[in-house]
């Protein structure tokens, strides 16, 4: 019994922080329209942001300051919002395709950036002893992770009603307009590329305190944790949930990854151990086959959008 | 040529506007004068690039030359968003709504400025936004029900018909208050009860003191609403006088090749 309930703690902390970044690219797709294929990349800066800020000194690697955990969060953030309005000033004048492959290119750059610059990154070893914040709290792995699931649903649970209370509103409205036709929401006085910029980078701070808050929780951080496959399932998540709703965002976060989770679980049983290094790209397999089905079946997600869009707007 | 009505002032001044795409003129070195206070109606055979000055005129596509001044500002330097700023708002001739918006949030849309535009006062001043928002909810509603499309204004936008879409635009354009409005072919499309309705409501618009530039086909609507008339044929502006004038110009009877009724 404890058993099944250390691991839906588990279970839980890990698809809630993911649902953070499930929601910044809502904010950027399901609102906005933006194609961004390198939501990894993001992650990736505020997960190493964290490690930096808040991590332990060590020697021939930069950093560990060993700031307390707030300010980790917040300057994962801050990096990830300030590669976003980089990136975005450079791609978001330019035609909707072109993001999609710039922010791909982007992230492959950031993860080999990882990979190599050893004196920031620890390079392939990455930076290990990341202190957890439930740690000093708390003693016993169960305590541990139910007060760390405390804090995600409590920072989640912030972005949460920021972005609902920012998005049902005026500038949502624009947000969506947007998505819908750049050309008449300009003509009406609103600057598509002013717009875009703000939605890019606030999602992309989103993405950046999802990826802190997976440091702070496994205690380490290595290039290898941001492949694309990981962008692929936040975008399956994000279509699976229903784009456009900050509620689907996150129902797709839970679901996507209990399938993701347990078919590892199943293949490790069923699969004969000569193959199981294949494993992964049946997971991935399967995880293509739910986002097909979904996009066939059911193009708006479990929980589709609502065409209200401001609160005061009801009718 | 440039007859302007005397003692009106110049709401829009286009001088020496052009248009090339690659080799071919598509408008070519177009000047007027439109008077504050008028419905212009702009007309022209398919192709004559009425709906390319629009889009120039909307800061859409660059001129690659002219000015073009709206209330003694030159807004031809202006992206499309700070043209609609300065006072100067436009139809399109194929509607592009926020299909996925209702009815009512498409209008709202439209106001410049709104203090929950930024995205930061939801947070810090929420019941500012919400004043604002219930005001111009209500405004929003009138106009809509001004534009007749009260019965749908909870709807979808892409749920409407074409003649609905006609009005929508106009609605939305109204919000803001222009200095003038551009209409792309209001009549396209719309059924005949319809048209009669738009009709209405744009000479009240304009009796209440809105300034239209109106490009039509439809030469009743045209003939009865519009004045001064401007012809463009090729890309040239080869009339600009009165629906009289226009009936009996050569220039106009060749380009119609004798269409004109
Ligand atoms: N983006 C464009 N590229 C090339 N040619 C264009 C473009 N837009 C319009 N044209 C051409 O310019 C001419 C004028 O078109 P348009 O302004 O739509 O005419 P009108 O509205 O008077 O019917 C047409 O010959 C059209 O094919
Ligand atoms: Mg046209």
């Amino acid at each position: 019994m404890i058993g099944v309930i250390s691991y839906l703690v588990f279970f839980l902390i890990l698809a809630l922080i993911f649902s953070i970044a499930v929601l910044g690219l809502n904010l950027q797709w399901g609102y906005t329209g933006l194609f961004n294929a390198g939501v990894a990349g993001f992650i990736a800066v505020g997960a190493y942001t964290m490690a930096i800020m808040t991590g332990p000194s060590r020697e021939a690697v930069m950093g560990g300051f060993e700031l307390p955990f707030v300010v980790g969060l917040l300057g994962a953030m801050c990096t990830a919002g300030f590669a976003a309005l980089v990136v975005g000033l450079i791609t978001l004048r330019l035609k909707d395709e072109y993001l999609a492959v710039a922010t791909f290119g982007i992230a492959v750059t950031i993860q080999l950036v990882c990979l190599n610059w050893e004196y920031v990154t620890g390079g392939t070893l990455g930076l290990i002893s990341i202190p957890n914040p439930a740690k000093p709290l708390t003693d016993g792995p169960l305590a541990q992770n139910s007060v760390f699931l405390l804090i995600v649903v409590g920072v989640g649970g912030i972005a949460f009603w920021s972005l609902e209370r920012i998005v049902q509103s005026p500038w949502g409205r624009m947000l969506k307009a947007i998505r819908e036709d750049a050309d008449a929401a300009a003509s009406l006085g609103k600057s598509p590329t002013r717009i875009r910029l703000e939605s890019f980078v606030l999602g992309c701070m989103l993405m950046g305190l999802s990826g802190a808050l997976y440091v702070a929780f496994i205690g380490y951080v290595s290039p290898s944790d941001f492949l694309p496959i990981v962008t692929f399932q936040i975008w399956t998540m994000l279509i699976v949930g229903g784009s456009a709703n900050n509620r689907g965002a996150v129902l797709g976060a839970i679901i996507v990854w209990g399938v993701w989770t347990s078919s590892g679980y199943v293949i490790s049983k069923l699969v004969p151990t000569e193959i199981q290094a294949q494993g992964g790209a049946m997971q991935a397999v399967l995880i293509g086959l739910i986002l097909v089905l979904m996009l066939l079946c059911r193009p708006r997600g479990l929980i589709g959008e609502r065409m209200n869009v401001s609160r005061h707007a009801r009718i | 040529m440039t007859a302007t009505v005397s003692g009106s002032q110049t709401v829009l001044q286009l001088e020496g506007v052009t248009k090339r795409f690659g080799g071919f003129t598509a408008v070519d070195n177009v000047s007027f004068d439109l008077p504050a206070g008028t419905i212009g109606g702009l007309i022209g055979p398919n192709g004559a690039g009425k709906t390319t000055l629009f889009n120039t005129l909307a800061g859409m596509i660059q001129l690659d030359a002219g000015q073009v001044v709206l209330n003694r500002t030159p807004i031809h330097t202006l992206p499309p968003h700070q043209i609609f700023k300065a006072g100067l708002a436009r139809t399109f001739q194929i509607p592009r709504p926020f299909r996925e918006m209702t009815v009512l949030e498409n209008v709202m849309t439209a106001p410049a400025n709104q203090a929950g535009e930024k995205f930061w006062n939801n947070l810090l001043r929420p019941r500012k936004v919400a004043r604002e928002e219930q005001a111009l909810r209500e405004q929003a509603l009138s106009i809509i029900d001004f534009c007749d499309l009260s019965r749908v204004s909870a709807d979808a936008a892409a749920s409407l018909s074409g003649g609905q879409l006609k009005l929508l635009e106009l609605a939305r354009v109204l919000m803001s208050e222009p200095e003038i409005i551009l209409l792309d072919e209001p009549a396209a499309g719309v059924n005949p009860s319809l048209m009669v309705t738009l009709v209405d409501k744009i000479t009240e618009l304009n009796r209440r003191g809105y300034t239209f530039l109106i490009i039509e086909h439809n030469m009743d609507v045209v003939m009865s609403i519009c004045d001064p008339i401007m012809v463009m044929a090729r890309g040239r502006l080869i009339y600009h006088g009165d629906a009289a004038g226009a009936r009996q110009d050569p220039a106009v009877l060749d380009a119609y090749l004798g269409d004109l009724p």
